[in-house]
């Protein structure tokens, strides 16, 4: 069974990838997953500088969810490159490295460091966190902001490029879309979604940067409609996330067209989840028939059958 | 390492209204659980709550042939994972991941140990008196709470050779007042030539409290701190608190991982 992914110049084994943000540097993990079973980890936001993040309280839990703003607290690529690489590489780990800037010399910088370092698989380019004033989302919100920060990262690299994406707009295709048009090998999508909590006792919100980052099972069918959408509009590989949290919300994502999928919040509740998706996964493909990964992935069947009306669907126009 | 176990529930003792504490069959978590360290703990099936939640291991229940064999928690109920803690029955699985955190360094005579609790702060003190007891430290426990029926497991600690100072909010039982208060009169009393290592665990005030006080004195201190925590492991970079670095500095320092147990003059508090 061939469950490889091709991004650009690079194979992942499996479409399993720990999500940014949610797996710290990999590092913390060692002790209770096999770091060289999962397809890729991507490493928590790097700047060019340390950086301290928001105070706590940083995260609340909602139904079937949760919302953050950490705000990014990172030790900077070049601490990342010097103190945590050398373990990810001595235990087999694939990494794609989380890339920020506050201005687009600051990602085309970062993104040298990283490609400069022995160990570094690809770059996945932070242009959609919604929890820092200045930099990252003023890229992903605007579509020539993110054709420039891919341009830019391009030529700087040639590892690949996999800017991740902002749900957070009207129409995410078109910034998939503005992300291929600039050589991007991939996107990731989505990032969180921005919501708030608040404590109506108090009038206090939840968390300290009173607005946050949604994510979890509560988000997954909007991600699911997000990575179908802009699997019609692009041919680049996409990475789906949102809310999978066991094999059949990895499926649905392939199915629907992401060819690889990231798990974060997920990965909280049970660190112990990557063998059981797999599992599920490949159970999934022999009960199927499907030999290749790639067959599965954007097999969805909406074809309109009129002689079964629960399988009476409606494409798009 | 932690390991992850669906331990099923071997008992529930209700201590008051919102006070329980559970216990876990979790013979391999028991075994390796040193004192002041947690568990992650999933009450509910299906994702609502959706995150586990930590809590300190409470006892380490022994079998008859001294073998670790399950483990307590301590629960107060304040949201909707304490109050599935609270309701859990006998029998009912509760997915536990631990030990995990790094542990009280825990001191050997001539030292004495003071170990300074506030309400469902009282949760890592058990296993902390008995590792004391082992040693043959002389311990005592400043322990606070809103009112006497809410200072538990005063004959476990007793029988373990605990001396005991206690203080209530409404005077019902020991002291009227905060914990802070006794535990800062006997330390003024104290000779400075006899050492005394100070434990505490409870509300951020009190620790606070405690560490200006433990300073003045020029007494070593670890607290225990309980931060809004997402994972456990050092994933997410939820439950940071502020910390003085050697050079001054201060970070935000993941307290799953550098803690929960902290060198309290090294926290700076908001």
């Amino acid at each position: 069974m061939d469950l490889s992914v091709r991004i650009g110049s690079l194979t992942l084994k499996n479409p399993l990838v720990a999500a940014s943000g949610c797996f710290g540097y990999g590092v913390e993990y060692a002790d209770v997953v096999d770091l060289s079973t999962l397809g890729a980890i991507v490493s928590k936001g790097l700047f060019l500088s340390p950086r301290e993040g928001h105070p706590a309280p940083r995260i609340v839990e909602t139904p079937a969810g949760m919302l953050n703003a950490i705000g990014l607290q990172g030790i900077g690529a070049r601490r990342f490159v010097d103190e945590k690489l050398p373990e990810l590489r001595a235990r087999g780990a694939t990494v794609l490295v989380n890339v920020c800037g506050t201005t687009l010399d600051e990602y085309v910088e970062v993104s040298r460091v990283v490609s400069d370092a022995e160990g570094v698989a690809g770059i996945e380019l932070n242009i959609s966190c919604p929890n820092i004033k200045e930099g990252g989302i003023q890229f992903g919100c605007s579509l020539t902001g993110t054709f420039d920060v891919v341009s830019a990262v391009r030529k700087a690299t040639r590892l690949p490029v996999i800017p991740k994406l902002t749900p957070n707009v009207t129409d995410v295709a078109s910034f998939a879309r503005a992300a291929e048009d600039a050589g991007a090998d991939a996107v990731s999508l989505v990032n969180t979604f921005l919501a708030m909590v608040i404590d109506v006792e108090s009038r206090r919100p939840k968390i300290s940067n009173v607005v946050g980052g949604l994510s979890g099972p509560a988000i997954r069918p909007i991600a699911v409609r997000m990575v179908w959408e802009c699997r019609q509009t692009v041919k680049i590989p996409i990475f789906g996330i949102g809310g999978i949290a066991d094999a059949r919300d990895a499926l649905e994502f392939l199915i629907a067209g992401a060819n690889a999928v990231q798990i974060g919040t997920a990965n909280f509740v049970d660190p112990f989840i990557w063998p059981k998706v797999l599992d599920g996964i490949t159970d999934y493909m022999r009960r199927h028939g499907i030999a290749r990964l790639g067959d599965l992935v954007g097999s969805l069947d909406t074809r309109e059958d009129t002689a079964d009306p629960t399988r009476r669907c409606k494409t798009q126009t | 390492m932690p390991i992850d176990v669906p331990a099923r529930v071997l008992a529930n003792r209700r201590l008051s209204d919102d006070y329980n504490v559970l216990a876990l069959d979790a013979p391999a978590i028991a075994a390796a659980t040193q004192p002041g360290q947690f568990v992650m703990l999933k009450p509910g099936i299906g994702h609502d709550p959706l995150l586990r939640r930590p809590f300190s291991v409470f006892e380490v229940l022994r079998d008859d042939g001294g073998t670790a064999a399950a483990i307590t928690i301590l629960n107060k109920r304040i949201g909707a994972s304490t109050r599935l803690i609270c309701d859990a029955t006998p029998g009912r699985r509760v997915d536990c991941l631990g030990p995990l955190g790094r542990p009280f360094t825990v001191v050997s005579p001539p030292s004495d140990a003071w170990m300074i609790a506030g309400g469902v702060g009282l949760a890592p003190f058990a296993t902390l008196a008995d590792a004391l007891r082992g040693r043959g430290v002389a311990t005592t426990l400043f322990y606070g709470a809103r009112r006497g029926e809410e200072l538990f497991y005063l004959d476990f600690f007793r029988a373990a050779g605990v001396d005991l100072v206690l203080t209530t909010e409404d005077g019902s039982v020991g002291e009227r007042g905060r914990v802070v208060a006794p535990l800062e009169r006997r330390l003024a009393e104290r000779s400075a030539g006899a050492p005394v290592m100070l434990y505490a665990c409870g509300p951020e005030p009190m620790l606070a409290a405690t560490a200006r006080i433990a300073m003045r004195y020029g007494r070593p201190c670890q607290i225990s701190v309980e931060r809004i925590m997402g994972c456990g492991l050092g994933g997410c970079y939820s439950c940071v608190i502020p910390m003085r670095a050697d050079d001054g500095s201060v970070h935000n320092v993941r307290s799953c991982i550098a803690g929960p147990v902290l060198a309290a003059d090294r926290v700076v508090w908001e």
